[in-house]
C-alpha cells in the first residue's frame, strides 16, 4: 500500500470508529454531528460552533449541553465527531478537486 | 479543559505517566497530549497514529516544512494554543524564527521556495473558505509540486483542522514559552505517538 493509501485508510478508520463503534451517545447522535445536520438545541449550537466557528465557543455551550443532561462522556464524543467531520469534507473536497487536476475526472 | 472527564478522567496508569512526564520535563503534560489518552479506543490512538504519520511518516516534504504547514493551518483557524506549539516546533526544526514568523504574517514574500508557498497558499484557502476546487490545484502542480506531496500536506491539514477544534471546544490550556518550547523539543525527538 502506497503512503498515500495508508493515510487515507488510517483516516477512515478513526471515522469507521467513532461512528460506527461503541458509544456513550446514539450513533443517530453521532452521525449528526459528523454532518452538523439534524440535532435539537442546545447540542445544536455547540456542534455548529466545533464544525464552523470554534473560537466562539464559551464555557456556556458546554454547561447548557450537560444541563439539558448530557453526560460529559456523550459531549465528548459529539464534538469529537463533529471536528473530524468538518475537517473530513474539506480532505474529501480537497482531494476530489486534485483527483480532477490530475485529469481524473469527477469534481 | 471544559470537561472534567478531560482533567481527572484517567486510569492510574495514565495519571502515572502524566506524573513521570511532568517530574522529567518539569512543565505540565500539555492539554494536547492528555487529549488523545483519555478513552484512546474512541479517538486518541487512531488519531495519534494519522498525525504521526502525516507529520513524521515517508513524505518527500521534510518535517520542518510540515510543522511550518501545521502552523499556518493553526493561524488560518486561529487557534492560539497549536499556532504557539507548531510555530515553536516549526522554528526549531527549521532553525529560523524569523522565517516562520515572516510565512505567517506575509506568506506571499517570506523567504520560501515557491512550491512551498503554493502549497501553504491552496491550504490556507482550504482552511478559510471550507473548499478549494480544481484551479487551485493545478496552480499548485504548476509550482512544481507532486501530487503525492499535495496528498500529504493535506493529511497534515486534516490532523490540523481537526485538533484546533477540540483545542478551541475543550478550551486547552496555553503554557508559558518555556513549556510550548519543551513539546517542540519533545515533538522533534519523539513525534506524535
Amino acid at each position: 500500500m502506497s503512503t498515500e493509501d495508508r493515510k487515507r485508510a488510517a483516516h477512515r478508520a478513526l471515522v469507521a470508529r467513532i461512528l460506527e463503534g461503541d458509544g456513550r451517545a446514539p450513533r443517530d447522535q453521532r452521525r449528526s454531528a459528523f454532518d452538523n445536520s439534524g440535532l435539537g438545541e442546545p447540542l445544536r449550537t455547540l456542534i455548529d460552533k466545533v464544525a464552523e466557528r470554534p473560537t466562539q465557543i464559551t464555557d456556556e455551550d458546554i454547561i447548557a449541553a450537560k444541563t439539558a443532561g448530557r453526560a460529559e462522556d456523550e459531549i465528548f464524543e459529539l464534538v469529537v465527531c463533529a471536528a473530524v467531520g468538518q475537517a473530513t469534507r474539506q480532505y474529501e473536497t480537497a482531494l476530489a478537486a486534485l483527483a480532477h487536476a490530475s485529469g481524473e475526472g469527477g469534481d | 479543559m471544559r470537561l472534567e472527564i478531560l482533567n481527572s478522567g484517567y486510569s492510574l496508569g495514565t495519571r502515572l505517566l502524566f506524573a513521570f512526564i511532568r517530574a522529567v520535563s518539569r512543565h505540565p503534560v500539555p492539554d494536547a497530549a492528555r487529549l488523545v489518552f483519555y478513552r484512546p479506543d474512541f479517538y486518541g490512538a487512531r488519531m495519534k497514529e494519522i498525525t504521526h504519520e502525516a507529520m513524521r511518516g515517508p513524505s518527500a516534504w521534510s518535517v520542518a516544512d510540515r510543522e511550518l504547514m501545521a502552523a499556518l493551518v493553526s493561524k488560518a483557524n486561529e487557534n492560539a494554543f497549536c499556532i504557539a506549539a507548531h510555530t515553536a516546533t516549526a522554528a526549531r526544526a527549521h532553525d529560523d524564527e524569523a522565517m516562520v514568523a515572516a510565512v505567517l504574517d506575509h506568506l506571499e514574500t517570506a523567504p520560501i521556495e515557491e512550491p512551498l508557498r503554493a502549497t501553504l497558499r491552496m491550504l490556507r484557502k482550504l482552511v478559510l473558505e471550507n473548499t478549494v476546487n480544481s484551479n487551485d490545484m493545478s496552480a499548485v502542480l504548476a509550482a512544481g509540486v507532486s501530487r503525492e506531496q499535495i496528498e500529504d500536506a493535506l493529511a497534515v491539514c486534516f490532523a490540523f483542522n481537526t485538533t484546533n477544534r477540540l483545542a478551541d471546544a475543550f478550551g486547552f490550556s496555553m503554557l508559558d514559552p518555556e513549556g510550548f518550547d519543551a513539546g517542540a523539543k519533545y515533538l522533534l525527538a519523539r513525534g506524535y505517538r
